[in-house]
């Protein structure tokens, strides 16, 4: 099966990107952090659609851990 | 008020049978289990022309509520069986599901969003009132025979048969039976006697199950709460039933202590915290439940055949066990009674395995997915669910994610080796393996139901505009006299000629062309339990007796 999930760079602005990320969590506890990750996970699963996409997705982040 | 008082419940009095009296009797059919899943069998075999035992070690109907929820698809069969409309009378239609989070209503579904259906998507009613309809519609048909108190203490399966023991007030007895339909549910002696493993997962959550006799306003619809403010951190469901009674279940988790919870004192104030401190409310059935989801390896044991919960469980999440069971037992008696008749090979029955087998596992895989939903494993699927309903108040997709139970529906049987697969084309429509859809038709002037018209034999439902005549009507009449012979039922915009001996419903509204996507010509081969066996765009007598054949499982 070819991969559909993208891993080349995406991002214009990588830093920005990251900063945007980090600066989310500031000021949350760990309870409040790990709800606003299991919410953008939801947003963006849903924004992607393609299960196959997101079934990789889960491989590649579930590898080596 | 610190009591539960019981339904009242009729006594149905063991009576002594002549098969007791000495010799080993042979009977054709014997059910084991009397309730709702072996009576519908035993009245399904009673429209094939099959006598059938029914024998059942209690001597009443089922004590509290327990199955609440009949689905349109039950609803369907029972009314082919004769005994839908003492259930409609009684029970409380409805449709519409809402699903709330802490206090507010976050998502609501409507399951039965067109017109043009004779049922409902739900009927609520207590188990008891089901089981003294389908007693009463069953002592009214030919060849039924209940036998109360008769426990199954026995099974010898053989190449013919099997003979059972039964034990009953006056000792025990031995009986054959060419066929046994096991339905004697989630305990199955039937299944302990022959040591068949039954796999699968139990869930690890207790729910306390209440039926409460009361005067109250709340509307004719499912209503779910996911951590609702009167019962801390547990999820509630409310259903309406007849007579004022209504079924509310509050989720305890796996830790609470079932014989504690079931206390009066201990049941009143949870409900008092729900439903107010001025209710007025009295305590019908009171239990605790845990749940699991596991089926049998195969449901067909050579002359031994399972069906309902004795083959598979789930949890109550989705209304999916009795519905399930009906429409294992539909499934299985025509196949029962042609195979019984010679007139198909004894391999039509292993259809019944794989086609249940198909449809329990997708009953357990959407019970099993709500359960996860509504009793989180752990801590990571637990922080999933809490983001999915914080998102649900206001974003649709997460709406879609919540997952209360999803309500039972038919199996789609895509790979059934009775189907015959397209070659022509069709649009959205009941394909090969699916239910047939209902529609309003008129009959000889009066209005009535298309499922009705089919009623329970293989029919070729032939879609036309004009008269048939000539060689298509003599074609029609030679299948009347099929090894498994076939009702012709013609659907008509408008009052057309048709054939000798075949119905004709006129489609006024142009509904079932609609959702048949059928054209003039277009030809539906319906099998007995009026699952879509095969389809063309044109009528093609070798092509349908080819399909019928393959249906009839040759």
């Amino acid at each position: 099966m070819t991969a559909k999930l993208r891993s080349d760079p995406a991002f214009a602005d990588p830093d920005a990107f990251y900063q945007l990320l980090i600066e989310a969590h500031d000021g949350l506890n760990e309870q409040q952090s790990a709800m606003v990750n299991a919410k953008l996970i939801l947003i963006f699963a849903n924004h992607i659609g393609d299960l196959d996409v997101i079934r990789e997705a889960l491989a590649a982040a579930k590898a080596g851990v | 008020m610190a009591t539960v008082t019981p339904h009242a419940a009729p006594v149905y009095p063991y009576r002594r049978s002549a098969d007791q009296d000495g010799g080993v009797a042979r009977r054709k059919v014997v059910v084991v289990g009397a309730g709702p899943v072996g009576l519908t069998a035993a009245l399904g075999l009673s429209r094939h022309g099959i006598p059938a035992v029914v024998i059942d070690d209690d001597d009443t109907v089922s004590v509290g509520s327990r199955a609440i929820c009949y689905a349109k698809r039950t609803l369907e069969i029972w009314d082919r069986l004769g005994t839908a409309s003492p259930l409609m009378a009684k029970g409380v239609t409805w449709n519409i599901g809402k699903v709330f989070f802490g206090r507010d209503p976050v998502f609501a579904f409507d399951l039965l969003p067109e017109r043009g259906h004779q049922f409902p998507a739900f009927i609520n009613l207590q188990q008891y009132y089901l089981e003294e309809a389908l007693v009463d519609a069953a002592a009214r048909s030919a060849g039924v025979e209940l036998r109360w108190r008769n426990r199954l203490t026995g099974i010898a399966p053989a190449r013919d048969g099997a003979r059972l023991t039964i034990d009953t007030p006056e000792g025990p007895y031995e009986l054959d039976a060419d066929w046994v339909i096991a339905c004697d549910g989630a305990r199955s002696a039937t299944r302990r006697l022959l040591g068949l493993d039954f796999k699968g997962k139990v869930f690890e959550d207790r729910f306390l199950i209440a039926d409460v006799k009361m005067r109250a306003a709340f509307p004719s619809e499912r209503w779910f709460w996911f951590e609702p403010p009167f019962h801390d951190g547990g999820s509630a469901l409310l259903h309406k039933q007849a007579d004022d009674v209504w079924r509310i279940d509050l989720q305890l988790g796996w830790d609470a202590d079932p014989e504690l919870e079931k206390k009066p004192e201990r049941v009143v104030p949870r409900l008092r915290a729900m439903l107010g401190p001025d209710a007025r409310f009295d305590l019908e059935w009171v239990s605790v439940y845990t749940f699991q989801c596991r089926r049998l390896d195969r449901f067909r044991h050579g002359r031994v055949i399972f069906a309902g919960d004795a083959a598979h469980q789930v949890s109550p999440f989705g209304a999916r066990g009795a519905n399930s069971g009906v429409q294992d037992v539909d499934n299985l008696t025509w196949k029962l009674a042609m195979v019984s008749a010679g007139t198909a090979p004894d391999t039509l029955l292993d259809s019944y395995d794989s086609e249940r087998v198909e449809a329990a596992d997708e009953n357990i895989l959407n019970s099993t997915r709500a359960t996860d939903f509504i009793t989180p494993k752990g801590a990571a699927s637990r922080l999933f669910r809490d983001a999915t309903l914080a998102l649900a108040r206001s974003a649709p997709f997460a709406r879609r994610l919540v997952n209360s139970g999803r309500l039972s529906v038919p199996a789609v049987h895509r790979g059934s080796p009775l189907s015959t697969p397209d070659r022509d084309a069709f649009g959205p429509s009941p394909a090969p393996g699916t239910v047939a859809a209902d529609a309003p038709v008129v009959r000889d002037g009066a209005a009535g139901w298309l499922l009705s018209a089919l009623g329970g034999q293989f029919v070729a439902l032939i879609f036309a505009d004009g008269p048939v005549t000539g060689a298509a009507a003599a074609a029609l009449r030679s299948l009347a006299h099929a090894p498994a012979p076939v009702r012709v039922v013609f659907v008509a915009p408008r009052s057309v000629v048709a054939p000798d001996g075949a119905a004709l419903c006129i489609d006024a509204d142009g509904l079932a062309a609609q959702r048949y996507d059928a054209r003039p010509g277009t030809v539906y081969l319906v099998r007995p339990d009026q699952i879509v066996a095969a389809r063309w765009r044109s009528f093609d007598i070798a092509a349908v007796v080819a399909a019928l054949a393959r249906a009839a499982g040759r």
